[in-house]
């Protein structure tokens, strides 16, 4: 029997434990062969819908019904024999394991000859039984030809680019024969031109009958590839607009609860002396390969200056080498007038500067940690946070009502000031670095994709702090890979190509175009036929 | 990759035949000390083969097997016992098999049903078995330090047409089965673990268990088998001890070859074929040092020293000589409904 819809969820729930309630009564209905885009911000409940009906998650109330039948999903093998097909924003892939090995993972085919699974006491057999690499490969590059999608199956995933484990992450549910694909935040780790790339093979699916739910805090993919949009916020479902009655507006407001400015608002820049001047820096990476080739630059106080660059041109090692994370094989680094090449994290810090890591969950934040905790780290070891000989003891009164100054200050929000840093979310966490960066009243401050997977509410707000900075004549230097916040907030902009600075510019100097071109690597000599090509 | 692989076995093949070519060239007596160094040499490595595959099907998982050594030991013991009863090795195979299982499947239940933490668990399982070991061994034999000796141990292999060879003799004609099935454990392993569903599962469960989870696979179920395998190794290792190479019990025989079987795992990187070159070269060291004792016995009074110098290998061998890259999820239980 067919029904209109593919999907139907009613009156879902979710509470985790620990009293996060996620999904309140959200009912959904997909109907077949459409797109329809799933927004809201962090936290939003997003991604717990989709695990919900991919079945990794058990709903707490609520029906689900799946190409018109009442489905109770135990495990996600309920889902995957429905047809129900899922790429998570952190992708299910094995690094270790090449591309077959991880797309047959839990679908094993077993040699045609010796294949026992379909007698009694056959399935626990066949688990020791040869499994038919080859034809498996055979199949995947099947898949990978009808639809565009080559890859090679024999190749490990930590040898692949992060836009080809998607890739392989599709050809594993095709191979699961889905015709529901739910895609979380698929673009976020994706390069402009790879996204392009997944809009086309998205839009062939459509046309293939599939129907798709595509998860995402972009207001600028819904409205690209949507035919419906349902919008999420604190768990409950804000409404569902088809996209021709709607607008990027519109649906930020829906999201946020709020209307939301999008071009930040700035006063002009009024630059004082060089703060930070970097010259002939020189810095290896972890494989001792040169990636930062005597570069030189300067910021000066109260400028923003944007450092614009594809990732992997050397913006983590220049990052790391000016926070006092690795050591400079050449090259000079003044910050005032001290000389901070080459010298430890501590050092540098006391020289006034403040690093946002651009890895926060690595670099950033300790998880396992109160936020107290958190706040205190890196001025832990003297006052006010430490006291006595030595400043052997923490101060904890001091540290908490600083932290509570501060959790009020850029209104962070969690359950108490001594919450583990993990159960916040990703908005806030960067809030939690952010002030406690800020708090030690730095003369520069690098922040490295400070909004990186952030929603729009938390990105605005960084926005305003980092404007605030500039105008209270700290310098500020901005790396994002995001071309956008470039141009919006910095002053200047340096673009950054395989380890040197190929131009800076002002931001009325350089369209959007000749930018990106910069950043692939055309210089100024380039053709008008390349132009005309982006 | 599959190059240099391919390059390392034919080194291999050709630097075995070269040491055999070189040795029975050499002069009788030197021949007959070579074989015998060769037959010991298999002999202390099979219980730390064993039980050191087995902890390679654990952690492999993701469980971290620190019991080894209390599951040796009952394996030790209940082979014993069942044979000082039945009177029948191959009985006394079976009991330290599922002794083995059994134990190891209570600490899998432990670490991944109840998510405790495995090396509490795993101390856990080498107290057990240590002292149940030793209070059951005066309950069964009313003998303190050491059971009676059992006369009907494994029967080993002999093999006439080479038992009068100068090195083949002493080396290969009189062979345990333990010590052969060391050998075919040691394909059959590489063969379920990079050939087999389970084996693809198993590796997917210790790299990263939400990743199986999606693939609509039980982490738990895989991994809480993977333990009672390496049980099922381990208590086989331990009875090659009391009924194979030995022919009692006695407390604690075990002696830390459970600790020196998890060297071996992760020096042979937690890879079948590379357990077994570390554990033959743990057995090695262990040969040379009664090679050493019985040729050389002037240095009999520095023996304590001599004892020590494997472990002393081990620490350096460990240390310096490679980087082990362990499996990826190790230790850590998997929670389903964590928040991401």
């Amino acid at each position: 029997m067919t029904t209109e819809y593919a999907v139907e969820l009613e009156d879902i729930c979710k509470t985790f434990p620990g009293g996060v309630q996620a999904n309140k009564n959200i009912t959904l209905r997909v109907r077949r062969g459409e797109v329809i885009g799933l927004l809201g911000e962090n936290g939003a409940g997003k991604s717990t819908l989709m695990n919900i009906l991919y079945g990794l998650l058990k709903p707490d109330s609520g029906r689900i019904v799946i190409n018109g039948e009442e489905v109770s999903l135990n495990s996600p093998q309920d889902a995957i024999v429905r047809g129900v097909g899922m790429v998570h924003q952190h992708f299910k892939l094995i690094p270790v394991l090449t591309v077959v090995e991880n797309v047959v993972l839990g679908l094993e085919p077993i040699l045609k000859k010796m294949d026992v699974r379909s007698i009694p006491g056959g399935r626990t057999i066949g688990s020791v039984l040869p499994v038919d690499f080859k034809t498996a490969s055979k199949k995947i590059e099947e898949i990978g030809e009808e639809n565009g999608l080559p890859v090679d199956p024999s190749s490990k995933i930590h040898d692949l680019s992060v836009g080809l484990q998607q890739r392989v992450e599709i050809i594993k549910m095709l191979y699961r024969q889905a015709n529901i694909l739910i895609l979380d935040e698929p673009t976020s780790v994706l390069t402009p031109h790879e996204v392009d790339e997944l809009f086309v093979t998205l839009k062939e699916f459509v046309k293939a009958g599939k129907t798709i739910i595509l998860i995402t805090h972009k207001l600028r993919e819904s409205m690209a590839l949507c035919d419906r949009i349902c919008v999420l916020r604190d768990g409950e479902l804000v409404g569902i607009v088809e996209r021709k009655d709607t607008s990027p507006s519109k649906l930020a407001q829906m999201m946020v609860g709020r209307p939301v400015v999008f071009t930040t608002q700035k006063e002009p820049r009024s630059p004082g002396e060089v703060v930070l001047s970097v010259s002939n820096l020189s810095v290896l990476d972890n494989r001792k390969l040169e990636k930062v080739k005597g570069i030189n630059f300067e910021v000066h106080a109260g400028e923003i200056f944007g450092l614009a660059g594809v990732q992997g041109n050397g913006q983590t090692e220049l990052i790391e080498a000016l926070a006092g994370l690795r050591k400079p094989t050449n090259g000079r680094i003044l910050v005032g007038s001290v000389d901070i090449t080459g010298k430890r994290a501590r050092f540098v810090r006391e020289a006034g500067v403040s690093h946002i890591p651009e890895d926060r969950q690595r670099m950033g934040i300790i998880l396992p940690f109160s936020v107290e905790e958190n706040i205190a780290l890196g001025s832990h070891y003297r006052p006010p946070f430490a006291a006595g000989l030595f400043s052997a003891i923490l101060q904890l009164d001091v540290i908490r009502s600083a932290t509570e100054d501060l959790v009020e200050d850029y209104s962070i929000k969690l359950s108490k000031v001594n919450a583990l840093a993990s159960t916040l979310s990703g908005g806030n966490q960067q809030k939690v670095v952010v002030a406690r960066e800020l708090a030690t009243k730095p003369n520069l401050v690098i922040a490295a994709q400070p909004t990186r997977g952030l929603d729009v509410g938390a990105t605005e707000y960084i926005h305003e702090v980092l404007i605030g900075l500039r105008d209270r004549g700290v310098a500020v230097l901005l790396i994002s890979a995001e071309l956008d916040e470039i141009q919006n907030l910095a002053d200047r902009i340096g673009v950054i190509y395989d380890g040197q600075m190929v131009a800076i510019k002002a931001p009325g100097e350089a369209t959007p175009t000749e930018l990106g071109l910069l950043m692939a690597g055309h210089t100024h000599e380039s053709s008008d036929e390349e132009v005309a090509l982006s | 990759m599959n190059q240099r692989r391919f390059f390392f076995i034919i080194a291999l093949v050709a630097a075995i035949i070269i040491g055999v070519i070189g040795i029975i060239s050499m002069p009788v007596q030197q021949q007959q000390i070579a074989g015998w160094l060769v037959s010991i040499t298999m002999q202390m490595a099979t219980p730390l083969v064993l039980a050191g595959i087995g902890g390679m099907y654990s952690e492999r998982g993701g469980v971290v097997n620190i019991g080894l050594e209390g599951i040796m030991l009952m394996g030790a013991f209940t082979g014993a016992a069942v044979t000082y009863y039945f009177d029948n090795p191959w009985l006394g195979i079976l009991g330290s098999v599922a002794a083995g299982g059994l134990l190891a499947a209570v600490h899998g239940v432990i670490c991944v049903k109840y998510k405790g933490n495995h090396i509490v668990s795993g101390t856990g399982v080498i107290l057990f078995g240590t002292g149940f070991t030793t209070l059951m061994l005066e309950v069964v034999w009313h003998q303190k330090g050491r059971g009676e000796l059992i006369t009907n141990t494994i029967p080993d292999i002999i093999i006439p047409q080479i038992q009068s060879h100068p090195f083949f003799g002493p080396a290969f004609s009189v062979i345990s089965p333990v010590v052969v099935f060391m050998f075919v454990l040691t394909a059959i392993s590489w063969y379920i673990l990079y050939r087999t569903p389970f084996g693809l599962r198993l590796r997917a469960s210790g790299e990263d268990p939400s990743t199986l989870d999606s693939a609509g696979v039980s982490v738990e179920w895989i991994r809480v088998v993977g333990v009672i395998i390496s049980g099922c190794l381990a208590g086989l290792g331990g009875a090659y001890l009391s009924i194979g190479f030995g022919s009692a019990f006695a407390k604690e025989m075990t002696a830390g070859r459970g600790f020196i079987a998890l060297a071996a795992m992760i020096f042979g990187n937690w890879t079948p074929t590379g357990i077994l070159g570390a554990g033959l070269f743990f057995g090695f060291l262990d040969g040379l040092n009664y090679f050493i004792q019985i040729y050389f016995p002037a240095l009999l009074p520095f023996s304590n020293y001599i004892a020590m110098l494997p472990f002393l290998l081990v620490v350096v061998a460990l240390g310096l000589i490679r980087k082990s890259v362990p499996p990826k999820a190790i230790a850590k239980p998997y929670e389903k409904e964590k928040r991401a």
